[in-house]
Order: structure tokens, then C-alpha cells, then sequence
């Protein structure tokens, strides 16, 4: 019946749409619509992973897309960056320093006493992954009541320090190589141009800054095992609010227009020889992204070493090879590929039938 | 529009670059242009490139027709169909081929040839023939560069070896103005003969790939092959060396569907519906 299916298109299409609109409302009469700013507070990872994967930072349209998504994290983050698409770029803001990032969580595997002290923050690292039967039934009033117990300690004004940077204390003593302003290219917009291999590593870090958490993982993680060897030492993972920073249109002094939520790590990997016999020094992986998602910041780190140390000597594993992570970490690449195999191939199927049985007739000719 | 959406649906600027890429596309046949390549609000892999072509050369005098499998009802070409409308008021769109200025595809070249004021827009999922035989880009930069594309001979001239035959049923590889060779898209091998020297300009768009490429009109688009192993479309003859006809036009010329009908009997229909269509007006007078 493949032929007919396909006939009347344009009905199935709106009725799958009326399908899925039931998916979201299937709980009758009774039900409450997700409030969009609940998404964005209570589902705050989910939320922080959608800004980072859809690549723009606008906390309440990636709650919209959640919302509109049923929580699938591929499609939300699609929808946010096709709604970028049909944006301009107005204006790029200059490099920023995140040294004024307002920090709620820091930390440094490297050293205990860091210059501002380890601050644990919010973090799933230490919980008991037991699962809460108290909040199965949670009540508005109960949830109200520990908000507002907590709330209750904090200061009235509980203003968020920004702290030094780990980085800048090992560079001080000399163990890391200094910032060479030099070198300091014109940072690859990703969103205005295509990767044409080799990339600049402004390129990469952009292009792994909007991956797939999943997929910047598992490409890591093939690194951390064996198929590499970084072996990084997370010099510092800060999570906090950056203070975006644009020219005054009229005075061209530079003026805070706004804050992401924004995750930063820096990975501290063995020391490299280097041509001209100068002193050796630690090496650095860097990774950032928007929103609070340290194992894709992690994972970015370990991922921006192995890329450097595969541009510089040639790739000998695939989490060195710049085209093989860089084309192969976007969700929405990666997924609507994936998709799109659902989609009728019946002209390449018949083509494909055609080789097999003029080679099957062939074969049977030979053999008889 | 009242959606805060742009005509097009993409803004100016990305416009703007597709256009400078196709202009790039078609001054080199053959050669695929990078661009920046924006997220479209569909799936990658579904026509991504093709449409942002067609959004990208769209106006408001244009008559549109969009087909997928040589189907304008396919659900994928409705898709597309309906998102371009609603994007772009003013244009008409039709299921014709002769009315329609402007005609994106995915899979199929239409079975009746286009006039030099249609312009056709094939969907392409893989830009480079040579991935078959390298999968680093950067190395198949460098070997399109130098029109080094012995990998792929030897590539076919294994397959004759092993099977007697070119075992490449579609996207097959196609030279272009004597030196590049494309993947044409998945169309089959039927439809290869209808780039070479076609009256219309037949543009390529590969979105997720992020690239551009063009067979200009009246250029040489030659299918890879050997002297002493021609390169051959599908073969639709039956047992009795009869070629097959379709079941609703009977028309013997065209790319047929092969599928089982509800009695369980191996039936064959033309891929192209509008085709079909007009030979059975044609047919019933």
C-alpha cells in the first residue's frame, strides 16, 4: 500500500499534529498547563541544557520550548535555534573576562586553598541518589514552606561576589604558559560561516559551546578511558552570572546590559616540550556554555586539549580529530539526520533493488 | 507578517549569502560552495538545504511546486509546501511542472524536461561523491582540487570485479564541466542523464553539510563509467524482455514504483504523479 499511504499528506500531517497536542493535554480536565516560569525555575537543568544546546540565551523562550517539546531536550533546543535563524546579527560584544563572573558555585580539583576559598554551591555531587518519596505528593503549601524557610537565612540583599581566578595564581608562579594577546585572533562566528577544516580554535570551542551534552560526553569520555590521553586536573569549574558587557551607543563606554547564567571550566593537562627549548609548562583545555551544565563544561575541556594537542600533532584518536568531534557533536544535526531516515525512501529503495537483482542475475547466469 | 516572521522566513543577510553562494556555485559547475548554512524549523536531513535555496530565490511573482519521491502529496513535500506559503504571502504554488517557475525536489528530476525559466532545487543529504572512498573532508577538499578521483574509479572498477556490475543504484557519481564530480543527490541513475545540458539551472543544497553546488545550464554532466562498461539507468523490463508500464498511464518511458497492491499482485506506477497525471488527461482526451 506504499503508494496510496503517501496520498492525503497534508491530513496526516494535521492530525499527527492533533495527536501530539493530546500527548500534552492527555490528563483530561483536571489538568494544569506547566507555567512557564515553573519550567524555568523547577526544571532548572533541563532548562540551563536547552539555552546551551539551542545556542541562545533567552530563558523564556527555551522554557516555551520545553513546554512545546514535551521535555525532549533535541527538539526544545531546535526550536530555540530556529527561532535564531530568523535573527540578524545586530552586534558582537567584545571578549569578555570572567574573572566578573557572580559566582554561585567554584571549585578546584587542583587545590584545596584556592585565592577566595571552594564554594560548593548547588550540586548533585555529594547527594545520596536516593529517591525522595516526599516530594511524590508534595503539597503547594509544604513546597511554599521550605522556600520560605530557606529564603529566611539568606541575607535581604544577598549580592554575589565575584572571586579570582584559579588559572591566574598558576600562571603567576609559571607553571602555565602566558596569555600571549599576539595571537589573539578575531573570534569565528559559527553562526556566519561555515567550518572549513582546519578551524581557528575559536571555531571549536563555539562549536562544542552549542553541542550535544551527550555527544561531547561520550566523545570525552572515549578520551578519559584510553583512546587518548589528556588526563586532565579541573583547575576550576565556576557556575555564576556573567555581566554582559556592550558600548554605550552614544558614549562607546562599555555598559552592563544584562547576565547569562553560564558554566566555565578549566582543565589542567600534563606538560608539553615545546620546539624552541623553553621551559616547559602545564597545558590548558577550556570549556564554557551557557546555562549550569558542568559535565558538558567538563566534557568541552577535556575535548579542547585533545583537539589542540591533534592539531598540533596529528590526530591518533577520533577525540583528536577536529572533524570527526566537530561534525559529529551537534544535536541538531545529528538527530534530524537520524530522523529524516523515517521519511519515504521509495525512489533509492527501488534503485537499490535494481543493482541486487541485476547482480543476483548475474551470479545465477555464472553458476549455471 | 504578523508573527514577527520575515518573508522568507530567513532574515536578509542569510539571504543574501545564499544568493552570493549560488552565484559562486554557478561560475564554478560542479565545485560545492561552503555557507554558513541557518537552522531551519525542520529537521535537518528533511530539505533543509534545498529550502533554504528556495527561500533564499523566492519572490512574490514566483509559482512554486514541490515534490518528494516525484510526489507533491508525499507528506514531506506538503511540509515544505505549507511552510513556504505561510512564509512567503503573495506566491503561488502548483502541482504543474510547465506552470511552476521555481521547483524543489527531493529524489526525483521530474519525468518531463524544464524550460529554461524553471529553475530546480534538489535536496541533498551527502554533497561529496568522494565520501564513499574518504571520509575527512579535508582530504576530499584537496582531492576535488586536483580532480583526483581515482579512489572512485577503483572503487567501480572493484565492484566489477566482485559483482559483474557497478553496484551504485543511486547518488551516483556525475563529472561536471569536465572536471568535478558530484553526488547528484539521491536520484536514481534514471534521472543522471537529465542534468547534461539541461535547459534549466538545477541548484544543489546540502543544509546540514552547509554546502552549495550548481549544473548550469547547457553544461557537461557525465556520468563516471568506463569505455568498455557504460554507465546504465534502471532496468524496467519484465521476464519476457517487455518494458514495464505503468499501471495508470501505461506509459513504457518513465521511473516506475514497484509495490504490492491489497490482492497481494506486484504492481508498477510512475514515481512522478504529475506526470502520470497529465497522460491520463492526455489518454481520456
Amino acid at each position: 500500500m506504499g503508494y496510496v499511504a503517501i496520498k492525503g499528506g497534508g491530513r496526516a500531517i494535521d492530525g499527527a499534529a492533533d495527536m501530539l497536542e493530546l500527548l500534552r493535554t492527555r490528563q483530561g480536565e483536571s489538568g494544569q498547563p506547566l507555567d512557564i516560569e515553573t519550567i524555568e525555575k523547577q526544571l532548572y537543568f533541563l532548562h540551563s541544557r536547552i539555552v546551551s544546546e539551542g545556542g541562545l540565551y533567552h530563558p523564556k523562550l527555551a522554557a516555551l520550548a520545553i513546554k512545546q517539546s514535551l521535555g525532549d531536550t533535541l527538539e526544545a533546543s531546535f526550536a530555540l535555534r530556529a527561532y535564531r535563524s530568523t535573527k540578524p546579527r545586530l552586534l558582537e560584544t567584545p571578549v569578555h573576562d570572567t574573572t566578573n563572573m557572580r559566582l554561585i558555585r567554584r571549585i578546584s580539583a587542583s587545590f584545596k586553598d584556592i585565592p577566595g576559598g571552594q564554594m560548593l554551591g548547588p550540586t548533585t555531587d555529594y547527594a545520596l541518589r536516593l529517591l525522595r518519596m516526599d516530594l511524590l505528593n508534595e503539597s503547594p503549601e509544604q513546597f511554599q514552606a521550605i522556600a520560605k524557610s530557606l529564603f529566611a537565612g539568606l541575607p535581604e540583599h544577598a549580592a554575589l561576589d565575584s572571586f579570582p581566578k584559579v588559572l591566574d595564581s598558576l600562571r603567576a608562579e609559571g607553571l602555565l604558559p602566558k596569555v600571549n594577546q599576539a595571537t589573539r585572533e578575531q573570534p569565528f562566528d559559527i553562526t556566519r560561516e561555515p567550518l572549513v577544516f582546519p578551524v581557528p580554535r575559536s571555531a571549536a570551542l563555539a562549536t562544542m559551546a552549542r553541542g550535544e551534552t551527550g555527544s561531547l560526553l561520550a566523545i570525552a569520555y572515549s578520551n578519559m578511558r584510553g583512546y587518548g590521553d589528556v588526563h586532565p586536573t579541573v583547575a576550576e569549574l565556576r557556575v555564576g552570572y556573567l555581566p554582559v558587557m556592550l558600548p554605550h551607543p552614544l558614549t562607546g563606554e562599555l555598559t552592563e546590559v544584562g547576565e547569562v547564567l553560564m558554566t566555565e571550566c578549566e582543565v589542567v593537562a600534563m606538560y608539553q616540550g615545546d620546539d624552541n627549548n623553553a621551559v616547559p609548562t602545564f597545558t590548558l583545555g577550556y570549556g564554557a556554555c551557557f546555562g549550569h551544565n558542568e559535565v558538558k563544561a567538563i566534557s568541552m575541556a577535556i575535548l579542547d586539549r585533545a583537539l589542540q594537542k591533534g592539531m598540533q600533532d596529528g590526530a591518533e584518536n577520533p577525540s583528536e580529530d577536529p572533524e570527526f568531534v566537530l561534525l559529529h557533536v551537534d544535536g541538531i544535526d545529528s538527530m534530524g539526520f537520524a530522523s529524516h531516515y523515517k521519511m519515504p525512501h521509495y525512489v533509492t529503495f527501488q534503485s537499490d533493488m535494481d543493482r541486487l537483482r541485476t547482480t543476483q542475475q548475474k551470479q545465477e547466469a555464472n553458476h549455471e | 507578517m504578523s508573527n514577527g516572521i520575515n518573508f522568507a522566513f530567513l532574515d536578509e543577510y542569510a539571504k543574501r549569502e545564499i544568493r552570493r553562494s549560488v552565484i559562486k556555485a554557478i561560475c564554478i559547475p560542479g565545485y560545492q560552495v561552503p555557507y554558513s548554512s541557518r537552522e531551519m524549523p525542520m529537521g535537518r536531513g528533511f530539505g533543509t538545504g534545498g529550502l533554504q535555496l528556495t527561500l533564499a530565490l523566492i519572490g512574490a511573482d514566483d509559482t512554486l511546486k514541490v515534490i518528494d519521491q516525484g510526489s507533491d502529496d508525499s507528506v514531506n513535500a506538503v511540509n515544505l509546501r505549507k511552510f513556504i506559503e505561510m512564509t512567503c504571502p503573495g506566491i503561488d504554488t502548483t502541482t504543474h511542472l510547465q506552470e511552476a517557475t521555481l521547483i524543489q525536489s527531493r529524489h526525483r528530476i521530474p519525468e518531463q524536461a524544464l524550460r529554461a525559466d524553471q529553475i530546480l532545487v534538489l535536496q541533498v543529504p551527502y554533497p561529496d561523491a568522494l565520501v564513499i572512498v574518504e571520509p575527512s573532508e579535508d582530504k576530499r577538499k584537496i582531492m576535488h582540487g586536483e580532480a583526483d578521483y581515482s579512489r572512485l574509479l577503483v572503487k567501480l572498477y572493484e565492484d566489477i570485479v566482485k559483482f559483474d556490475e557497478i553496484t551504485i543504484s543511486h547518488r551516483y557519481p556525475t563529472r561536471i564541466n569536465g572536471h568535478y564530480i558530484i553526488d547528484p543527490s539521491p536520484i536514481p541513475r534514471y534521472d543522471v542523464p537529465k542534468l547534461h545540458n539541461s535547459e534549466a539551472l538545477i541548484l544543489f543544497g546540502a543544509g546540514r553539510e552547509k554546502k552549495i553546488y550548481a549544473v548550469p545550464p547547457h553544461c557537461l554532466a557525465e556520468p563516471l563509467a568506463f569505455d568498455d562498461v557504460p554507465f546504465r539507468i534502471e532496468d524496467f523490463t519484465d521476464s519476457h524482455g517487455e518494458r514495464r508500464a505503468c499501471k495508470l498511464c501505461a506509459s513504457q518511458t518513465s521511473f516506475l514504483d514497484e509495490f504490492i497492491d491489497q490482492q497481494g499482485e506486484r504492481v508498477y506506477q510512475c514515481s512522478d504523479s504529475d506526470f502520470c497525471e497529465q497522460q491520463q488527461e492526455l489518454a481520456h482526451g
